[in-house]
């Protein structure tokens, strides 16, 4: 266990951490701090490292480059049975031919804790999990959320200084998941240990997170709260990636300070912000603008005060309550953009054919610099 | 010709008449063997002469009852000692191949795989002459060049062990195996996460997970070297298991006692059964 | 995890067994029986290589008689437990559920588990002259005086289908219980009868097990010697039989090794030429 001699605001700082295989490399010169406490997430798409990460952090891979240190002691070199940090396997890796409470003893026995001690530990951790009579059971007479627990609960029962979590809500149901999203963040805020959860899913990372980190081809493209990931994308990936977006490929023709004109490849003529370098004049960008930022109106002068206006037919409407959305077409190029329908009841009676005016403002558009041979994230599907 | 798909009720008839005869030819002959065990006459055959325990119990000639027969309480003796050497020889092996193949990659992993089977496809009696022989090679080898007498690699029972031994792992290999196969190694990763050493992981997580495939193993082979006839007659010297004993005894001419024991054998050989089937019912809910 | 040097010590210590158990019981003791079986003995303690045992086979009509006997009755008794058994299996994999099915194939594998030694002497309580079918036969009235029904090439058969039988139901019954009813309706469904529906779909789905099955039962009706001896008496002509004589009885073990290779070849064409057909390999038929 750590001894503490040297306090230290973060609990894990990795610099410049590089894994190869063979000729590929999965993580790329990667630093990060995750301070005390904090619940950090690494998102990307599958491949993209955050596997090979969190596989280093727990000790199964060793790094080619770079230093793990938790509460600044190194951990190179260290095996995963000796280190300070426990995890949460993607498909929970509870033993099955183990009890509840022989599961959570597990760990204590291996340290050595006298007997007595191990079935108080295991019972009070039972208790504050909510499952306080799940000892005797066995781990398949388990709900999906209670092996969740369960398996979080082994982890946290050795008071390890960071745990880790290897996309744990992934075989869960949609409904489920949502719920153990909630109970996932009340259980880091109650414990206090520091949290580091890897996902390809961004609902999973902004809903729980204080911090997240974008992966992308074994580097990371951002590292911010989740409004800052949402509102204020650095790169093109995070822009695509992090919630659903519409998306122009296109050219700049004209710009000015941050403002930039582009004409896009099906013919339209758009304003957007320009975001880091490389939105010169003649340079090839990539615009995002998500659905929910554009404004809808049956008159064109309602949007008068947007620097961005297109006038087009409904194609289709795509109703789900809540998240509805209408797929609008631009009748001069046939271009598609996603809007979100709001729920104002001012749309209600909205069906495919009608015409439409759209629009929406400068900030709401972000321009990229495309960059050759990288991918982007998703569009909107 | 699945329930879904309506038959006609003669078709039905006659398909389940020909399961039922399969099963009277299946259950006959061992029948036949348990019940002339009680015949209170010196041949086991017909007629019918009366219920006896004598030939269990009787302690006098000409009706020697199995537990006071010296020559087949022997043979129980040297046959046990045998499956209990074979079975212990065999699931370690078994073992250890289990994790060699299924953990391990090296080179020619395949040739050697396809090694272990081999045994499978070579006849016993042909096993048993090939151990024998180079078994013989060994001992008088040795002879001529250092002058040590290896005594042990005679025929007898250390080469019955061994020839038993021979094709019973290639079982216990495919056994353990099947089950290390289904083995998710990232519970041996998660008991290495939460502070074990990689030797108490095994030994902690992946040997109980084994179980059920070491009983069934373990069972098998105990059986199997019980019963084994082909390969031990090449390799037994004046040490015989039961089942050269009896086959002795069944060509000098049967009495109603190797009934016996054969009755005997049937109910140790369905208790383990049983077990086995009951091992494999539990790994099964999992 | 990389392959460090403690962990190559490992792997070769877990090795270990896997290549003293192969070499030691299984490779070279195949080799010197090769070797043996080539050596003839020209004076006492002086030999030769030469193939004189192998000539001794093929000039010696007994022996080849004998050989091309076992041969012919093990691929009769593949075939007949394979004829059998496909009902048996199809209607256990099939046609039943739930706890009749598990009793009915623990039914099956009820012979396994008693020794072949206990099912022959069954078989010979009930045949033979003074047995229970010729008492039974004298009860009834059909016939006059007791019959004999042992020492026949039949009886022999009706052994080695019944010790064979577990190792034929046992891949069938796996093969066929993972065929998916579905294909089945599908082939009905499409315009099928019972005949091309079992034709098209169920044996090319059960090939694997055929294959597996009809290899064991082969192989173990090849190399047995206890069912031969016991229902088939002297006469028998059981090629295991002149194995045992050439190294027991006659001490010949240079003869007796040459016959022993000639069975493995056969054994292993049989097993090889079913594994092509079927274009099959031994770690799916076995594994």
């Amino acid at each position: 266990m750590a001894n503490g001699a040297d306090v230290s605001e973060f609990d894990l700082e990795c610099s410049n951490l590089t894994k190869r295989f063979g000729g590929f490399t999965a993580v790329n010169n990667i630093s990060f701090n995750i301070p005390n406490g904090s619940f950090f997430s690494i998102l990307g798409p599958s491949g993209c490292g955050k596997t090979t990460l969190l596989r280093m952090l727990a000790g199964f891979l060793e790094p080619d480059e770079g230093d793990i240190r938790i509460k600044n002691r190194s951990m190179l070199g260290v095996p995963p049975n000796k280190r300070p940090v426990n995890m949460v396997f993607q498909h929970l890796a509870l033993f099955p031919m183990m009890t509840v409470a022989e599961n959570i003893a597990y760990g204590l026995k291996r340290q050595g804790v006298p007997k007595a001690e191990i079935a108080v530990k295991v019972q009070s951790a039972l208790d504050r999990i909510n499952l306080p009579d799940a000892g005797p059971k066995r781990v398949d007479q388990l709900s999906g959320g209670q092996k969740q627990r369960i398996a979080i609960a082994r982890c946290l029962v050795l008071d390890p200084d960071v745990l880790l979590l290897d996309e744990p809500l992934g075989a869960l149901d949609l409904k489920l998941r949502e719920h153990m999203k909630v109970e996932l963040k009340q259980l880091q805020s109650q414990f206090g240990t520091t949290f580091v959860y890897i996902t390809h899913d961004q609902s999973e990372a902004l809903v729980m997170s204080d911090q997240v980190a974008v992966m992308n081809n074994g580097v990371f493209e951002q590292v911010g709260d989740p409004q800052d990931l949402y509102y204020n994308p650095k790169t093109a990936f995070v822009a695509g990636f992090v919630g659903d977006t519409n998306r122009w490929k296109g050219v700049v023709k004209a710009t000015s300070g941050s403002e930039v004109q582009v004409a896009t490849d099906d013919g339209l003529t758009l304003t957007a912000t320009g975001i880091g370098q490389g939105c010169k004049t003649g340079d090839a960008v990539d615009i995002f603008v998500r659905p929910e930022s554009v404004a809808l109106s049956r008159s064109a002068d309602a949007l008068s005060g947007m620097e961005n206006r297109l006038a087009g037919q409904v194609k289709n409407v795509l109703f789900n309550g809540a998240n509805s959305r209408i797929l609008v077409q631009d009748p001069t190029n046939g271009g598609e953009i996603m809007v979100t329908l709001p729920q104002t009841g001012e749309f209600n009676d909205l069906r495919a054919g009608q015409d439409l005016h759209l629009g929406w403002k400068l900030s709401q558009a972000k321009c990229f610099a495309q960059e050759a041979g990288k991918a982007s994230g998703a569009e909107v599907a | 010709m699945i329930s879904s798909i309506p038959q006609s009720r003669t078709f039905r008839g006659i398909y389940a008449a020909y399961v039922s005869l399969f099963f009277i030819y299946l259950v006959v002959p061992l029948v036949v063997v348990a019940v002339f065990a009680f015949n209170d006459s010196l041949f086991p055959s017909l007629p019918w002469k009366g219920f006896t325990l004598d030939w269990f119990f009787n302690d006098t000639e000409p009706r020697l009852g199995v537990f006071h027969d010296r020559g087949i309480l022997k043979g129980v003796g040297v046959s046990l000692f045998v499956a209990f050497w074979v079975t212990v020889l065999s699931l370690f092996v078994g073992t250890c191949n289990a994790f060699l193949f299924e953990r391990n990659s090296f080179p020619f992993k395949n040739v050697l795989y396809v090694m272990a089977l081999l045994p499978l496809v070579i006849p016993g009696i042909i096993l048993g002459i090939s151990i024998l022989v180079f078994s013989n090679s060994l001992v008088n080898g040795v002879e001529d060049l250092l002058g040590w007498e290896l005594e042990f690699l005679r025929p007898g029972l250390v080469l019955v062990i061994l020839g038993q031994f021979s094709f019973i792992t290639t079982i216990s290999t495919l056994v353990i195996s099947a089950r290390l196969r289904k083995f998710d190694l990232s519970l041996e990763e998660a008991a290495l996460n939460l502070g074990a050493s990689k030797m108490t992981a095994v030994w902690t997580i992946t040997i109980p997970y084994l179980k059920p495939a070491l009983v069934g193993a373990g069972i098998v082979a105990f059986l199997m070297s019980f019963e084994n006839f082909n390969t031990t007659l090449m390799l037994v010297a004046s040490d015989s298991p039961l089942t050269i004993t009896m086959f002795d005894r069944l060509r000098e001419g049967s009495t109603p006692a190797l009934n016996a024991i054969s009755l005997l054998l049937m109910i140790v050989s369905a208790i383990l059964a049983f077990i086995s089937i009951l091992v494999q019912r539990e790994k099964g809910v999992k | 995890m990389k392959l460090g040097n403690s962990s190559k010590l490992g792997l070769l210590l877990l090795m270990a067994p896997l290549l003293i158990w192969l070499f030691a019981l299984i490779l070279l003791p195949h080799v010197d029986m090769f070797f043996l079986s080539i050596r003839e003995k020209v004076a006492p303690r002086v030999y030769q290589t030469s193939m004189a045992n192998y000539m001794e086979f093929f000039n010696e009509p007994l022996y080849w008689n004998t050989f091309a006997r076992t041969a012919v009755m093990s691929i009769l008794t593949t075939a007949i437990t394979l004829l059998i058994a496909f009902p048996i299996s199809y209607y256990i994999a099939k046609m039943l559920k739930g706890r009749m099915k598990a009793f009915l194939f623990v039914l099956c594998l009820l012979p396994f588990w008693v020794s072949e030694l206990v099912r022959t002497f069954g078989w010979m309580i009930l045949l033979r002259e003074t047995g229970i079918v010729s008492s039974t036969l004298q009860w009834m009235g059909v016939v006059d005086g007791p019959i004999e029904f042992l020492y026949t090439d039949a009886t022999i058969l009706v052994g080695l289908v019944y010790s064979s039988m577990l190792f034929m139901v046992v891949p069938l019954v796996s093969t066929l219980e993972s065929l998916d009813d579905s294909y089945i309706e599908a082939g009905y469904d499409l315009g099928g009868n019972g005949f091309t529906v079992l034709r098209e779909v169920v044996i090319p789905h059960a090939m694997p097990g055929i294959v597996s099955g009809c290899i064991v039962v082969f192989m173990l009706s090849l190399g047995n010697y206890l069912t031969p001896v016991l229902l088939g008496g002297k006469d028998s002509l059981w090629f295991t039989e002149q194995i045992y004589a050439q190294f027991i009885t006659r001490f010949n073990w240079e003869q007796g090794a040459a016959f022993g290779f000639l069975l493995l070849i056969l054994s292993s064409l049989i097993v090889w030429a079913g594994l092509k057909l079927s274009r099959q390999t031994l770690s799916e038929t076995m594994g």
